[in-house]
């Protein structure tokens, strides 16, 4: 069943939110990204990860502080790369937050799954073990190296932490790839195939090479003397996106199960919808026609009207053809409420988590619902004249409302908008 | 090189390149129950072992390697030999 043309809302199993984890460039935890994103802060710095100075961008958003012995023992961490190791963080957050931990032979352990979205995975040790291949021969490459890689592996490994025995996927759809992650593992619970999914996603591209291929494509900002400055999301002075890095992950419950195990309702997933631009490998189609049947779909989902959007949690990436075409397709998909409805990228302080992002921005937009604040666009100084709804420039704001979208497209032309209701939304 | 040498520098290859647990090794455990290598951490062991020694362990004399004190054993004979 697609997305769009669902049962009614009222007459289909619903899917609420119960717990929530992300670890990010401007916080490890919940708590710390909702207290940098409310008050602005950006999380780019130089990047220290690797010798950058040969490179024509020398910025990103790094997750700080991060010992992944903190986390794991150090036998796993040599079989785990940074991508699994992020959302399995976001994981126990989430899993921890909604009180769920089954034995493997709980009954509902096997009603439970998990869908992971990327767009990589593990290309760090990727790259290391196809340079060890080239420089010391075959017999020198790591066995545990294709486990490390394969993107599945990250729900692989969620599923195994945690006794998730249900339906546990994969979507790699570049940077629509979690929301895609959160949309599927819903439509999984609305079908009836699980009562409960863990769903997100995560990235770790702040490689020598990640960084080389999306500068070579063009598509990074090279501003190197103010990296906080970088990322500028519908700004007239932006060149390109930042990359970040990180994860976040939700648990998605059946609402009648997690109403009658006295789960605490963070907010209930509304509306999901896709379209395809099909038009360039990188570029999006001009005049925002395919993003606005993905907003369209998602608000049809939902059954709300786009009178009642009440926040967007926009791509926004600070690339040019970006934010000028996602602009246009809001326009499109709402009409005149568009200039009405606040809109904000919040990756203008964590960076482009790619293939996380949708993940991550859904933890944003489920947070701003629950505590009335509209979390930033930071570094919007000169507005592009054609980028000209309200943003929320560089200052949290308070609002009241129910309904938040959350954009996320792809490189491939994948369009993504989930639609999420406050938690009075989910208790009704 | 002898035993006692082989012990020491196959002990710290053991904990820093397979991760595995100092207090748990002697020459009497056994890699798979007391150690917890699975099927790939053989191979890591073996991929270790040859870096470390210089010596080359083909696969038909790797399946009699099941004791640390096996692999110092094979490591010792190879390198006098």
């Amino acid at each position: 069943m697609a997305a769009g043309d669902s049962v009614p809302r009222n007459q289909r199993r619903r899917v609420v939110v119960t717990g929530m984890g992300v670890i990010s460039p401007v916080g490890n935890d919940v708590e710390s990204f909702w207290k940098s994103i409310a008050e602005g802060r950006s999380g780019i710095g130089h990047i220290t990860r690797f010798d950058a100075s040969a490179m024509r961008t020398r910025i990103a958003g790094e997750v700080k502080g991060y010992d992944p012995e903190d986390y794991f023992d150090r036998k796993d961490v040599r079989r785990l790369d940074r991508i699994s190791q992020f959302f399995m963080i976001a994981a126990r957050e989430a899993m921890s937050q909604a009180g769920i931990a089954y034995d493997p032979d709980d009954e509902a352990a096997a009603r439970s799954g998990v869908v992971f979205g990327g767009g990589f995975g593990g290309m760090e040790s990727f790259t290391e073990e196809i340079r060890t291949l080239d420089r010391r021969g075959p017999d020198r490459v790591s066995p545990t190296g294709i486990p490390k890689i394969i993107i599945n592996m990250s729900a692989g490994l969620v599923s195994i932490e945690h006794n998730l025995l249900g339906p546990v996927t994969c979507v790699v759809t570049a940077c629509s790839a979690s929301a895609n992650a959160i949309g599927d593992a819903a439509e999984i619970i609305r079908r009836g195939a699980a009562d409960m999914m863990l769903a997100g996603g995560s990235e770790a591209t702040i490689t020598d090479y990640g960084i080389a291929g999306f500068a070579q494509a063009r598509a990074l900002s090279s501003r190197n003397d103010e990296p906080e400055r970088a990322c500028r999301p519908f700004d007239a002075d932006r060149d390109g996106f930042v990359m970040g890095e990180g994860g976040g992950a939700l648990v998605l419950e059946e609402r009648d199960r997690a109403l009658a195990r006295g789960a605490t309702i963070l907010a209930e997933v509304l509306g999901y919808g896709m379209s395809a631009d099909a038009y360039h490998i990188t570029l999006p189609r001009p005049g925002g026609t395919g993003a606005a049947r993905a907003m369209k779909a998602a608000m049809a989902d939902a059954g709300i009207d786009p009178s009642e959007v009440s926040y967007i949690n926009a791509h926004g990436t600070s690339t040019e053809a970006n934010d000028a075409t996602e602009t246009a397709a809001i326009k499109l998909a709402l009409g005149e409420n568009a200039y009405r409805v606040p809109v904000s990228s919040t990756k203008s302080m964590t960076g482009h988590v790619l293939g996380g992002a949708g993940a991550v921005e859904a933890v944003a937009s489920i947070l701003a619902l629950e505590r009335s604040l509209i979390p930033p666009t930071i570094n919007l100084e000169k507005p592009d004249p054609e980028c000209d709804l309200d943003y929320v420039p560089n200052q949290a704001r308070e609002f009241s409302g129910d309904f938040a979208m959350s954009n996320s497209f792809g490189f491939g032309g994948h369009n993504v908008t989930l639609v999420f209701g406050s938690s009075r939304v989910g208790k009704k | 090189m002898d035993r006692v040498e082989i012990e020491a520098r196959l002990r710290d290859v053991l904990v820093s390149e397979l991760g595995l647990d100092a207090d748990k090794i002697n020459t009497a455990a056994n890699f798979e129950q007391d150690l917890d290598v699975d099927s790939l951490g053989v191979v890591e062991l073996l991929m270790a072992m040859e870096d470390e020694f210089g010596v080359k362990i083909p696969d038909d004399e790797a399946e009699h390697i099941h004791t640390v004190g096996e692999a110092i054993e094979l490591v010792h004979t190879k390198l006098n030999a």
